[in-house]
């Protein structure tokens, strides 16, 4: 199997943005990663879409084919791919554009994620989004996306002693890296008081203890590592990946503190790169809710199980400290345009490792991570990017 | 919800419907075709029982901000819950104060009204749980 790098990155603001469509979006994102990539649209071999909902969100399926004919490309008649997956679509795209890439069959590919949710009212978006959990057996009872996440906090809070001070901390910190991303939803700092004080939307998680509805696209072009060099001085390598899903109801999993799919997923991708979670100096993870994020570190095994909130209200997870976690300003204050989402870590796990990520750049990171979910945690995706030697 | 995909599972959504695995003795609710712990040596084992209504919350939730056909019941308790037979299933935790609800407190299952959509306004009908005495 090849090695496959990635060799260009691109990303549109995140937030809600009214005067843009889901296809403006996507071609936004596709043109500034080829444009970073030094790459033209002719070199492409294939067009991989991560995306959520369209469906739901503006009535368009088949995506794919449209980003393709919008980026101009209606006449190359490339192979378009779009990934469903939940929230871990767009990393779930990556991961099979990279073996496209491995085997043989392509040797330079476009990557894209993108999602439009504010079309549609909160209340809808909201339905949109727990339409990844079990509909028949979590959604028909009353289980809102946030409820469930909810049930998973008061667990961990019960079990682990977590405090609702530790989960806003990591609103609080996601929200200082957000105030030095200039493409980030939310660019102004927040104090816990509030975080705590802002309303409820499932007890133990508030309003401030979620992230927004956000439109948004990014993308990165892969390249077979013998042929990066030809385009980029800074190829970053996907050292390893993993996948892995589970029981797709919450109530069925077997224990509401541990995402088994996050357990399993990381432990694939460190096993494949032979790297131990020591390494990795930067991550971007899926925090969705200020609880995911907790579960995320220690599932990952960055702290041990139970000291999720301990280890971020300590300042382990803060910038440059031992590991820097959501650099970006994470889902939370980045923005959530659920297609976007994984390609929009790797982006910025790529940007560190570059050491292109300016006032947020963290020192001598040699290894990143990207945690993705899909729904509650039933699917899960964990990719390793390092600096070429 | 579609009228015939609400109705397919109303064995299970009325009455606690579930399946029992003829060669591990798992109790699975709602009823599956294949055990997860047995895989195809369950195959065509799986028998239907119902469950005894009787269980313990294990995490629960107060929902404020819910969807459109959940909005005239907010805030309402959303829960998983053990039944006494082992298997967990979501539902909700009603007839008692929300700030009274602890995880380990025992419920058992009534028949309710779970919701309603449409112009037509069908009505979903269901298990939720109350505080057991
Ligand atoms: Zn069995």
């Amino acid at each position: 199997m090849r090695d496959v790098a990635v060799i260009g990155i691109g990303e549109t603001a995140f937030g809600e943005l009214w005067d843009k469509s889901f296809r403006d979006l996507g071609i936004e994102a596709g043109l500034l990663a080829i444009e970073d990539s030094g790459i033209t649209a002719q070199d492409l071999d294939a067009i991989y879409v991560g995306n959520m909902s369209a469906g739901k969100f503006i009535d368009q399926e088949h995506v794919s084919a449209l980003v393709a004919d919008y980026s101009g490309l209606a006449d190359q008649h490339l192979p378009t791919v779009r990934i469903e997956g939940g929230g871990a679509c767009g990393a779930i795209a990556i991961l099979q554009a990279r073996m496209a890439i491995a085997s043989g069959q392509h040797d330079i590919v476009i990557v894209g994620g993108a999602e439009k949710m504010t079309d549609v009212s909160d209340a809808r978006a909201g339905e949109i989004l727990s339409a990844t959990a079990d509909q028949e057996w979590e959604s028909v009872f009353g289980a809102t996306f946030a409820g469930l996440y909810a049930m998973m906090a008061r667990r961990h809070m019960y079990e682990h002693g977590t405090t609702r001070e530790q989960m806003a901390q990591v609103a609080v910190k996601n929200h200082k890296n957000g105030a030095l991303n200039p493409n980030a939803q939310f660019q102004r700092e927040i104090t816990l008081d509030t975080v705590l004080k802002s309303g409820w939307v499932a007890e133990p998680l508030t309003v401030f203890d979620s992230a927004p509805l956000s439109d948004g696209a990014a993308a990165v072009v892969l390249c077979a590592m013998d042929r990066a060099r030809k385009f980029t001085d800074t190829p970053i390598r996907i050292l390893g990946s993993g996948q892995a899903s589970d029981f797709l109801a919450l109530h069925d999993r077997r224990d509401l503190t541990t995402m088994d799919a996050t357990v399993v997923a990381g432990k694939r991708a460190f096993h494949a790169a032979s790297l131990t979670p020591e390494h990795v100096k930067v991550a971007e993870v899926h925090d969705n809710f200020t609880i995911s994020e907790i579960m995320a570190i220690e599932d990952l095994r960055f702290v041990k199980k139970g000291l999720g909130g301990m280890a971020t209200e300590e300042g382990e997870t803060a910038l440059n400290a031992k590991v820097s976690v959501n650099t970006s300003g994470g889902l939370k204050a980045r923005g959530q345009p659920v297609g976007a989402v994984g390609i929009a870590q790797a982006v910025e796990v790529v940007r560190q490792l570059r050491g292109e990520a300016g006032k947020r750049q963290v020192q001598n990171a040699e290894v990143g991570l990207t945690h993705t979910l899909g729904g509650t945690g039933a699917t899960a995706v964990v990719h390793l990017f390092g600096r070429a030697n | 919800m579609a009228i015939p995909r609400f109705w397919r599972e109303i064995p299970s959504r009325y009455n606690l419907y579930g399946s029992k695995c003829g060669h591990c003795g798992t109790l699975d609710f709602p009823p599956r075709t294949v055990c997860p712990e047995c895989g195809r040596r369950s195959v065509g084992k799986m028998e239907r029982v119902k469950l005894g209504g009787k269980g313990t919350v294990v995490s629960y939730s107060v929902i404020h901000d819910a969807p459109a056909q959940y909005e005239m019941m907010k805030p309402y308790v959303l829960a998983i819950i053990e039944m006494a037979e082992g298997c967990r299933l979501t539902s909700q935790v009603i007839d008692v104060d929300p700030a009274a609800v602890k995880i380990g407190m025992p419920v058992e299952a009534a028949f309710r009204k779970l919701g309603s959509e449409g112009e037509a306004g069908v009505i979903h009908y269901g298990y939720k749980f109350r505080p057991a005495g």
